[in-house]
């Protein structure tokens, strides 16, 4: 947590209930440009619909959310275009099959109008590039790996040229052999300095790559350190107990 | 012989008008079949995105209770009653082709099946469709036009050209609101011909090509969009 920039999110004593369970039980933490945030924790802890509430997907039941300083839990406030600074990657890829690589990359800068056609056409060459796909543009995602999906994916989300990438278990849904490719993206994307926060179950991603991890348990942050400290050192003792299980 | 079959050809498909009434009932058939067909598809769509969205976000309410009542009362009484309420009831104090009031009727009718496949299709596309539209920024509407509709559209197709085949032989009722389709025109021939082979068969025959017709730019349509897939 050493070279800390500005906070981007500011999460405040967030909540989350389904009914009577409480997922997120007050959650209170920053994040700060070019940090990179794992967050781990068994599941059910509530690390997913702690990430998926920091664009919204989930609507917080309490508590707030600052982004760049706004408040986007008031209801008042236009969340899309703050949703078009939160890049996110989903666990199931989630790219749409009726559209070619080319056009799952175009299609949110050109509908929102931030590019021309032929500017996120070049965008798109380029970020397919990137992720080490430039010959898939024309491709239907149906004809693509797991890996390469996870690598368009994040192809897409960069396309709107975040300010901070949500990555939700970007690696469960793959094969063994493509969790390195992914990965190596993200290592290249958090060199490059983007502002990330990884929900994972990768310990040796959020050891290496990760400026600071958190653990979550029953809906609540139970340690955050950095990741020397967090993995050479753990004091919760739920924290010990999931690290001796996953390690 | 083929002065035998040119008479029997005369007789059934050109004297005493009878030519003006199979052109008049193939076009009468086809006119409503088309209109019906673009009220249909129309209310069917604004009906299925009403009662999707209020299904997924609770909104829209009032329009999702209006909409049920709409297709409980469609889809639990014949379209014959239903024909018959437009053309004596509805359109009663107006003067208004009969065509328009039978492509009003059969459409109003055809808008809640295709309302219910529609709404099936979009219910059917993952969640996480809609999560990643509006993770990027798209709003409800761009994330509906631009991910979720062409990828429901596409798997209720075949649903669809069913429907669209019931709609086109539905039509076949028209006659009791007092104009000429392909079916009453077939029996107007019987009638005075006393002879209900040809005119019937050969109804039938127009039906049946008609449908293949309808089927086969359908299928071409269906081919064409499936062909990007997986």
């Amino acid at each position: 947590m050493s070279n800390k920039g500005n906070v981007l999110l500011q999460v405040q004593g967030l909540q989350k209930q389904f009914g009577d369970n409480m997922v997120l039980d007050g959650i209170t933490t920053d994040i700060c440009q070019g940090e990179v945030v794992a967050i781990i924790g068994p599941s059910g802890s509530g690390k997913s619909t702690f990430l998926r509430s920091l664009n919204l997907l989930e609507v917080p039941t309490g508590g707030r959310i600052l982004f760049e300083g706004v408040d986007i839990t008031d209801p008042k406030v236009d969340i899309n275009r703050h949703r078009q600074k939160i890049g996110m990657v989903f666990q199931q890829f989630n790219l749409f099959p009726h559209m070619t690589v080319k056009e799952n990359i175009m299609l949110a800068p050109v509908n929102l109008k931030l590019m021309t056609k032929e500017e996120a056409e070049r965008r798109a060459l380029e970020l397919l590039k990137r992720v080490g796909l430039p010959d898939k543009a024309d491709a239907y995602p149906g004809s693509l790996s797991g890996g390469q999906k996870q690598r368009i994916a994040i192809a897409r989300a960069l396309a709107m040229n975040p300010d901070v990438m949500l990555f939700d278990e970007p690696t469960s849904a793959l094969d063994p052999e493509m969790v390195g490719e992914v990965l190596e993206i993200m290592k290249e994307l958090a060199a490059d300095g983007m502002t990330m926060v990884v929900v994972t179950h990768e310990m040796g991603f959020a050891r290496e790559v990760a400026t600071r991890v958190v653990f979550i348990d029953g809906g609540k942050i139970q340690e955050e350190n950095t990741p020397k400290e967090f993995f050479s050192n753990p004091k919760n003792p739920r924290l010990k107990d999931f690290l001796s299980k996953v390690l | 012989m083929w002065e035998k079959l040119q008479h029997q050809i005369m007789k059934y498909f050109v004297i005493e008008g009878r030519s003006d009434w199979w052109l008049n009932g193939l076009k009468t058939t086809l006119l409503v079949t088309i209109l019906a067909l673009a009220v249909g598809v129309v209310l069917g769509f604004a009906i299925a995105l009403i009662r999707s969205t209020y299904e997924k976000s609770g909104k829209l309410k009032i329009l999702n209770f209006i909409c049920k009542i709409y297709l409980t009362v469609i889809r639990g009484t014949p379209s014959m009653i239903q024909l018959l309420i437009f053309y004596f009831i509805i359109f009663a104090s107006v003067r208004v082709d009969e065509i328009i009031v039978g492509g009003i009727a059969f459409g109003v009718n055809s808008g809640a099946y295709v309302a219910e496949i529609v709404r099936s299709g979009i219910m059917s596309i993952d969640k996480g469709q809609t999560e990643a539209g509006r993770s990027l920024g798209l709003n409800y509407v761009q994330t509906m036009r631009l991910i979720i509709m062409p990828q429901a559209f596409k798997n209720v197709l075949p649903a669809l050209i069913n429907e669209m085949i019931v709609l086109l032989k539905e039509t076949a009722i028209i006659g009791y609101i007092g104009t000429v389709d392909i079916t009453k025109a077939a029996s107007l021939v019987q009638s005075r011909t006393y002879s209900a082979y040809v005119p019937l068969f050969s109804a039938a025959i127009f039906y049946l090509v008609l449908v293949s017709i309808l089927t086969y730019f359908m299928g071409r349509l269906e081919r064409r969009l499936r062909k990007n897939e997986q």
